[in-house]
């Protein structure tokens, strides 16, 4: 059962791959290309927040904050300090880890609503802080001058270079989440979606997962942020503002809560997007407010699985119609 | 000295604006159990509201005024019927997305029906502003303050003296037990909620001609009338009153000593505070299920 369960995931992994260099090779148009990098960068942002707010059920309306420390720190430390890129991320994905593991400990124990507006609190006085500390981040006018990724003497302009890169980071990603998912680990985090003190009766540890699984999601935002940074080469407070936590929700809510695969539609639907409606940017929020509301009031578990839902009933009222024609 | 005194001044200007914010938190929490995410964006509709119907409309000031918390409060009536009755599984998680979902909305609706910049509207009286032990006092403090004991008091006979406001209360204690002695719920959710969403038009109303005011104006507003209803104990008029002064008033020597760039992290930092070291607030007596 379980070699069976694995060869499928390796078959599922393989096939994904394939269609990403299929993709890469395909695509020559570099708007396309730089369109397709974004959404795996956002990808990588929800699949964070998924983990957090779709298995282990804790909200947080202030994760650009951890996008941003990452986007920050990575370009502070190349362009006002000369460090190669590779160790800038290091850096980053670290001071991220304990911001969020110093934040996650007093933060965590609220619960529900106090949360929500405790994360949001946060990550307001981070977009104030890139705003404010004009030495460091240039404050409104950004910074400039990122420098490009490079492995060895490979430079990973925009493009195709790119463009791997970010989905190798993804697929690794994924591969990272489904295996957290299907382990003790992760019953554990449904467990606590469930019922915290019914967890913590069966024995789980739960104060000190969620704390992990918050640092777990920031680390994510902060690789995201660092991809972003070198993708776009400059970087400015507005890129990390509430309406990008927002963002950021909106998109685990259109994928759904608890599904690793969605977190690539929610990503994708929220870039193409824009891109398809032009009108879209006066319209933006009004669209993402609808989403978020009719959504979570119809199909609390998130669209696809909500989806996913209603097929299901539909078949099992479909094959035996006889003995319970309302369902 | 005289410093000293216009930095109160202007703190508890700002303070009872975020007090007002603060008491429509605390209404609908006590009937409700819930927190609005989209309260400050009834602040926005407020103010902008106000400046159509007076400015734009020329209504004179009392019917504009009227004009724009009734509309205001049919947003709210339209929020909870819509979207907040038809929820499924009322989990926080749920609720708390749901609001944001509305407040983003009507921050975009905002943005279309006023655009982008900022708006101002000139003092409610002709009165200049004098001055006080060596300190202006602006006319409009006096007009925020009266409004804002207007409210307290016009709450307080709600809650004591009528029937609607007694069975309000017992909906807050138990949502069954008041529907079984024929008290209906419902409705009082939805009189929550218009409630609630008039003290934010109102709170707008009169922050518009002290400031200048925008779409995006609302969600910072919130937070700060959410943090003053945590301060003093959500749940309480009084614990709203005093933590929105408070805060206006810790805000405003923030701003004065430090750095102006401070001020809306001063907010945060204390919503932080107090959320990790005393969840019940200063004058929360109950202590309410936060952890």
């Amino acid at each position: 059962m379980r070699g069976l369960e694995n060869r499928n995931s390796h078959m599922k992994y393989a096939l994904f791959s394939l269609s990403i260099v299929l993709t890469g090779w395909w695509v020559s148009n570099p708007y396309y290309l730089q369109l397709l990098t974004f959404i795996g960068i956002y990808t990588v942002l929800a699949l964070g927040l998924n983990m957090l707010m779709g298995y282990a059920g804790q909200i947080s309306l202030g994760h650009a904050a951890f996008y941003g420390i990452g986007a920050y720190t990575t370009a502070i430390a190349t362009v006002h300090w000369n460090w190669p890129p590779w160790l800038g991320l290091l850096l980053a994905l670290g001071l991220t880890a304990v911001i969020a593991f110093l934040i996650a400990l007093p933060m965590l124990k609220l619960t529900g609503y106090y949360l929500g507006m405790g994360t949001l609190g946060f990550g307001m006085i981070f977009y104030i802080l890139f705003r404010e500390w004009t030495g460091f981040t240039g404050g409104t006018s950004g910074l400039v001058g990122i420098p490009p990724l490079s492995i060895g003497a490979l430079t990973l302009d925009t493009g195709s270079g790119y463009f791997y890169l970010v989905w190798g980071i993804v697929v690794v990603c994924f591969v990272i989440c489904e295996r957290i998912v299907n382990s003790r680990v992760g019953r554990a985090l449904r467990a606590i979606h469930d019922s915290e003190r019914a967890a913590a009766a069966m024995g789980v540890d739960t104060s000190r997962l969620k704390v992990w699984v918050f640092v777990l999601s920031a680390v994510f935002a902060s690789l995201a942020g660092f991809l972003y940074a070198h993708l776009v080469t400059f970087i400015s407070p507005d890129s990390f503002d509430f309406i990008v936590s927002i963002r950021i929700v909106t998109m685990v809510v259109i994928g759904g809560m608890a599904s690793i695969w969605g977190s690539l539609l929610g990503a994708s639907v929220l870039t193409f997007l824009p891109d398809w409606l032009h009108v879209f940017s006066d319209y933006e929020m009004v669209v993402y407010g609808l989403i978020l509301m009719v959504v979570m009031i119809f199909l609390p578990q998130g669209f696809t699985r909500g989806m996913l839902d209603i097929y299901e009933r539909a078949r099992s009222r479909y094959s035996r119609p006889s003995t319970s024609p309302q369902g | 000295m005289q410093e000293l005194l216009q930095y109160f001044f202007s703190g508890i200007t700002n303070g009872a604006i975020y007090a007002i914010i603060a008491l429509g938190f605390s209404m609908l929490y006590n009937a409700t159990g819930l927190i609005n995410f989209a309260q400050g964006e009834f602040v926005m509709l407020g103010a902008l509201g106000l400046i159509t119907f007076w400015r734009g409309l020329e209504l004179p000031l009392p019917v504009a005024f009227v004009a724009t918390v009734a509309g205001v409060s049919l947003v709210g009536l339209v929020l909870e019927r819509l979207a907040i009755r038809s929820v499924r599984k009322p989990h926080p998680i749920v609720l708390i997305i749901i609001t944001v979902g509305a407040s983003i909305l009507l921050r975009g609706v905002g943005m279309l029906q006023w655009g982008k910049d900022a708006h101002s509207a000139p003092s409610f009286s002709r009165l200049s502003s004098f001055e006080l032990a060596g300190a202006t006092l602006l006319p409009q403090t006096l007009w925020i303050l009266g409004s804002l004991l207007l409210i307290v008091l016009g709450l307080q006979f709600f809650y004591k003296k009528t029937l609607t406001g007694k069975a309000m209360q017992a909906c807050a204690i138990s949502k069954r037990a008041a529907s079984l002695l024929g008290i209906p719920s419902e409705r009082m959710v939805l009189l929550a909620f218009a409630l609630s969403s008039a003290m934010g038009g109102v709170g707008g109303i009169l922050i518009a001609p002290i400031t200048m005011s925008s779409y995006d104006m609302g969600t910072m507003l919130g937070l700060k009338g959410f943090c003053a209803a945590m301060l003093g104990g959500l749940g309480s008029s009084w614990g709203s009153i005093v933590g929105g002064l408070l805060l206006g008033i810790l805000e405003a020597f923030g701003v004065g000593f430090v750095s102006s760039s401070l001020r809306d992290a001063i907010a945060f930092i204390l919503l932080l505070l107090i959320l990790y070291v005393r969840p019940t607030g200063i004058l929360g007596a109950k202590a309410v299920q936060r952890f």
